[in-house]
């Protein structure tokens, strides 16, 4: 590996579905890169594919963030680092125990399932929106209250209060001070307490993720309350966030590639490819965190037990030896075998359910707003730093 | 082509399931199991796409 100077991370992106512009050396040192954090500490970056499919598989490399080797990206998430975050904070075996219980509620054939469902509350938000317009601002319109919903009758969270827990959602995710993170946990607690209280008074529980959480695992003792609330805080944030960057960013690129859509309007068929490819390309997760817990010998060197080794997923999804043009987009090629949902034991739980939302969501919004445009220059569009997910603070369109 | 899934790996993702629709499913549970058609073995292309879109390394090929 050539000496280099380390390369901060994270940083902001230029474009909002490139990787940031300093970044670029990155490219010509990969698979393995020493990077520096925002509190100066140093960090193995992991950018080649081969390599990061290796790593994040290898069980030596931990995801408890309570423990203080544990990198962190911003001061905000290393203030709340000692809280408890259910699945992807904990490593097997407790990890598989949690994961079970989850799996039957997001496979396959429960993402199609619930493909019905989707399509009508993508159609009643589309609905509301024409009514009001044009113009629209896409985010709130329909990027976030689609996942939104959708989560919310998966869990059993009721949607009248999505406006209490997408803004801290909101804080809990970008601050931007460390107090508005911890506030946020704080809060989103004290809620899920109380609809777990409220779901256990049920005589007749509904059929959401937490009401068999709560009537099941809660009461039988497999679970306690925080563990309970800690699903429900995973489930919920990365539930809707997530999925409403991809809606609000993929809209984005979408409208500046015309041909590309075009080509997308006249062949729906393409539509899952589409989807597999902006995720490649939009890598809205760019930073997964773990910590090595043993040596490890990886591209040439040795990661050192204690090592912060962080995956940036915008690299490792344009790495050239896998992908051609890689900074091209174009769903002609596979894109399967990316690692924007992640690699080993904590791969997105919610993929297949994402896939779903983003097949549907896109391929109505563009079929019922062929017109649909940009409502200002592009450049003049704000989108989110580089210390957390990805994606469009506002969109403003019109049709 | 002989397929073996560790069912004490496999964690659910689903992803053998959409890779390669016609050889693979998930049983109740979520985890990965073969159709019918295939628990004697499959010459469908996608096996090995499938193979390798498997997130914990749960599925082993062999040529039998």
């Amino acid at each position: 590996m050539p000496e280099t100077e380390p390369v901060a991370f994270p940083q902001d992106r230029t474009c909002p579905y490139h990787p940031p512009t300093g970044y670029e050396p990155l490219r010509t040192t990969r698979p393995l890169s020493r990077i520096t954090l925002y509190d100066g500490r140093p960090a193995w970056l992991v950018t080649g594919h081969a390599l990061a499919r290796d790593l994040l598989a290898d069980q030596r490399l931990s995801t408890d963030r309570d423990h203080p080797d544990f990198p962190a990206t911003t001061k905000r998430f290393a203030a709340v680092r000692n809280r408890k975050v259910a699945l992807l904070g904990v490593d097997d075996p407790e990890h598989r125990t949690q994961r079970r219980m989850m799996v039957p509620s997001f496979t396959l054939r429960r993402a199609a399932e619930l493909r019905p469902s989707i399509q009508r509350i993508v159609d009643g938000r589309l609905d509301a929106m024409i009514e009001q317009g044009p113009p629209a601002e896409l985010v709130s319109a329909f990027a976030l209250p689609v996942p939104s919903m959708v989560i919310c009758a998966l869990l059993g969270v009721p949607y009248a209060d999505h406006e209490f827990f997408e803004g801290q959602s909101r804080r809990l995710l970008r601050g931007p001070r460390v107090e508005d993170v911890q506030d946020a946990r704080s809060q989103l607690d004290a809620y899920f307490e109380e609809l777990i209280d409220r779901k256990e008074k049920e005589s007749e529980p509904g059929d959401g993720v937490l009401d068999e959480l709560v009537h099941r695992q809660l009461r039988e003792g497999e679970l306690d309350r925080e563990e309970v609330i800690a699903f429900a805080t995973i489930l919920l944030v990365a539930g809707h966030e997530t999925t409403a960057n991809m809606i609000s960013l993929g809209t984005f690129t979408l409208l500046q590639h015309p041909e590309r859509l075009a080509e997308l309007r006249d062949t729906p068929e393409l539509l899952p490819a589409a989807v597999e490819e902006l995720m490649r390309m939009l890598s809205i997760a760019d930073g997964l965190l773990r910590r090595a817990t043993e040596d490890i010998e990886a591209g040439g060197t040795t990661i050192r037990a204690g090592d912060g080794v962080i995956f940036a997923t915008s690299v490792i999804n344009r790495d050239e030896e896998v992908y051609a043009a890689p900074d091209t987009l174009d769903w002609h090629r596979s894109a399967r075998h990316h690692v924007a949902f992640g690699f080993g034991i904590h791969q997105c739980l919610g993929q297949n359910l994402a896939r779903a939302e983003l097949e549907i969501a896109l391929h109505s919004l563009f079929d019922r707003l062929p017109k649909l445009r940009l409502a200002v220059p592009a450049d003049e569009i704000p989108f989110k730093p580089g210390d957390t997910i990805q994606g469009m603070l506002e969109l403003p369109v019109t049709w | 082509m002989h397929i073996d899934i560790d069912k004490d790996v496999c964690i659910g993702a689903g992803q053998c399931a959409l890779a390669a629709p016609n050889v693979f499913t998930q049983d109740d549970d979520g985890f990965s199991m073969l159709l019918p058609s295939s628990e004697n073995g499959t010459e469908d292309p996608m096996t090995r796409e499938a193979s390798r879109a498997c997130p914990v390394g749960a599925i082993t090929l062999s040529e039998k």
